[in-house]
């Protein structure tokens, strides 16, 4: 096959079904619909899908207020209508006032590109169900002008979704779905390992050890994720803090340091603390 | 091909479609799971599985389906002849290794320590491909979906089965009929949402502004609109203490949720039924109560009603006046709960405990039937179809 693979990267970790995932989704030139935890991620791998198979990325990032049409082109009206009251020599042609938008500019693309649709359950309920034509056909009208925008090359898609809105079934059907779970340790030693290589073996498995202890404490609100791991590493390397320090059993003192970059309710921080101040007593009487 | 896997994964209650199944055979005719049944599994789930809530069926029914096919495979794998085995391994194997199976007592006592191995292992035949290693690296054949699904002399570093890898189960806990936090209760309630325009016209209306213009002849013309609210109204009434301490925390977050996803939130409490008084302060309930007659006259019939607790109690608590167990009461449940459902035609009851309970508890069955078969379990699932009623 010439087809390229995604593999991963040297700073991007993809697990065996992500890879498949990506691979069927460049194959066949579907849109790929990824879903997890937050910071797990998910917007991370369109850019290394782009990295690794050196296309151009063109990124969409949605909010609330996003309208399917604006990824497609907008009519600037307003600046139009500001040049015929000048007597603009440009007002002629409407074509000058239609701006591009990032789904155009990825089907105009010169190589296939990958397109990223960032959190797509931002938007409004019925966004999805108006970009269907455009996922399925890969083209869409221009009313203004009267032409038909086909994209050059069917770009690789890649959509986001952190599961705030029920995305609309007929959406779904269009898409491929993999779901990122939250690494189990190996994988998460691995991730840990491209992003700070040459980390102190001993400090990593004791970073690790309480990151997971702290992901299993129940009631927690928001549980750390990836990128707060990645986060917190960083803050004790610059800190500079020996392994011991995070080793809770030894010394009865077991907030790991730090670990404001690791709790980020403040509810969270409660919870945790009075946890701790509990196992302490309980060690003090033992 | 493939097709009586896709009706079980229907029958099993996935929404799986035939353009899903279409692209899953594109797929493969593609060659993109040409190896290995993990790769198969990776994409029959990429292509067939849209929600993680149902990762976890899928997982339960491929592992039923294809549990047979590996069974098959065992089947095959004790059954070949020796002759063609030998052949196959004569062909494929280097000097060097034939030389190590001669120190290892020839051929024949590899197949007769193979037979010996074959029937000491499980069922999945992990055991057998491992033992084999040493022997060589001949795929065993073209069987169904899976060309090289029984191999003879792995590399070992495919430790990690396929059947493993759904047989784990590790997206169990996103099954949808499991239990909520507060932003899935935020998710769920959202689709409660009735956005319209009402109050002062403070927004530009862009669209209606150029129309406008246009037919003025260009001269512009402003147009405002209203903003967008949601206008949905929620009297939410909760269940309070006793038998509701188990639920405690997952009705916080049920109104921790809903207070801040609706503009216009009233909620009161109750202990156990609903009678002549609820109460918002729970410290003060018994000099601050707020008669039931009252909060129907005051909130407009347009709200819509969501009680919440486990009505689970004794029945009398809700047919006989003087039921209730804190004071007395005049005239029994079943009447004010009917004088509520009488003003809000839009209601429903949530139970925090478990729907298969539901059955053996008179007074929810009872309660269930006073609500018109409109209860719902406190779980996401029961909260979509809730809203569902809602609406």
């Amino acid at each position: 096959m010439d087809q390229q693979k995604f593999t991963g990267t040297e700073n991007y970790i993809a697990t065996d079904d992500l890879k498949m995932a990506v691979n069927a989704a460049v194959t066949l030139a579907r849109p790929l619909l990824i879903k997890g935890e937050p910071g797990t991620g998910k917007t991370q791998l369109a850019v290394e899908v782009a990295r690794s198979l050196g296309k151009p990325l063109y990124e969409w990032h949605i909010k609330s207020t996003t309208k399917a049409q604006q990824g497609l082109y907008e009519y600037d009206a307003v600046a139009r209508l500001r040049d015929s009251q000048l007597g603009d020599e440009r007002v002629q042609d409407i074509a000058n006032y239609i701006v591009r938008g990032k789904v155009w500019q990825a089907f105009a693309s010169e190589e296939q590109p990958v397109l990223l649709i960032d959190e797509v359950d931002k938007a409004d309920i019925e966004f999805p169900n108006d970009l269907l034509q455009e996922l399925d056909r890969m083209e869409f009208y221009v009313y203004e002008t009267r032409e038909l925008i086909k994209a050059r090359h069917r770009p690789i898609m890649i959509i986001t979704s952190n599961n705030e809105k029920e995305l609309p079934d007929a959406f779904l059907r269009r898409c491929f779905f993999h779901y990122i779970k939250f690494p189990d340790e190996q994988t998460m030693a691995q991730i840990v390992d491209v992003h700070f290589p040459g980390l102190k073996k001993e400090l990593l498995s004791e970073a690790l050890n309480a990151f997971y202890k702290i992901r299993d404490v129940a009631g927690l609100k928001k549980k750390p994720s990836t990128s707060e791991l990645l986060d917190w590493i960083k803050l004790l390397l610059a800190e500079d803090i020996p392994p011991e320090a995070l080793r809770s059993e030894n010394n009865r003192q077991a907030i790991p340091p730090l670990y404001g970059a690791l709790l980020k309710n403040e509810q969270d921080v409660h919870l945790f603390e009075r946890l701790v101040f509990l196992d302490r007593k309980a060690g003090g009487q033992r | 091909m493939l097709i009586p896997f896709f009706f079980q994964l229907r029958d099993g209650g996935l929404k799986t479609s035939i353009t899903e199944l279409l692209s899953l055979l594109e797929a493969l005719d593609k060659g993109l799971a040409r190896h290995s049944v993990d790769d198969f599994y990776y994409l029959a789930r990429t292509t067939l599985v849209k929600d993680e809530a149902d990762l976890d069926r899928f997982d339960r029914i491929f592992a039923a389906y294809f549990k047979g096919v590996d069974d098959a495979l065992a089947d095959l794998f004790t059954n070949v002849p020796d002759d063609w085995l030998k052949q196959q391994a004569e062909l494929n194997l280097s000097e060097e290794e034939r030389a190590k199976i001669e120190a290892l007592g020839g051929f024949e006592e590899l197949m007769k320590a193979l037979a010996e191995r074959l029937e000491e292992q499980d069922e999945r035949h992990e055991g057998g491909s491992k033992w084999i290693g040493t022997a060589g690296t001949s795929p065993f054949g073209a069987y169904g979906y899976n060309p090289e699904g029984v191999r003879i002399g792995q590399s070992g570093s495919r430790n990690r089965s396929a059947a493993k890898v759904w047989d784990r189960r590790e997206y169990r806990n996103l099954d949808n009929s499991l239990e909520l936090g507060t932003r899935n209760i935020k998710v769920a309630l959202r689709r409660l949402r009735k956005f319209a325009r009402e109050g002062a016209a403070d927004q530009l209306d862009l669209d209606d502004t150029i129309d406008k213009t246009a037919r003025n002849a260009g001269y512009l013309d402003i147009r405002m609109v209203p903003e967008r609210h949601n206008a949905v109204k929620v009297l939410l009434c909760l269940d309070i203490g006793g038998s509701m301490d188990d639920h405690v925390r997952v009705c916080e977050e049920l109104f921790s949720a809903a207070s801040s996803e609706f503009k216009h939130l009233e909620y009161f409490y109750f202990h156990n039924f609903i009678y002549e008084s609820l109460w918002k302060d729970n410290r003060r309930r018994n000099s601050e109560k707020t008669p039931t007659l009252d909060i129907t006259h005051k909130y407009g019939a347009d709200y819509k009603l969501i009680f919440v607790g486990d009505a689970t109690m004794s029945p009398y608590e809700i047919v006989y006046a003087g039921g209730s167990v804190e004071h007395w009461n005049d005239e029994p449940g079943a009447v004010w709960i009917k004088r509520l459902l009488n003003t809000y035609q839009k209601a429903i009851w949530l139970n925090p405990e478990p729907e298969e309970r539901w059955a053996f508890t008179p007074s929810i069955k009872l309660t269930n039937e006073l609500m018109d078969k409109r209860m719902f379990p406190l779980t996401l699932d029961g909260l979509d179809k809730g809203i569902k009623a809602l609406r």
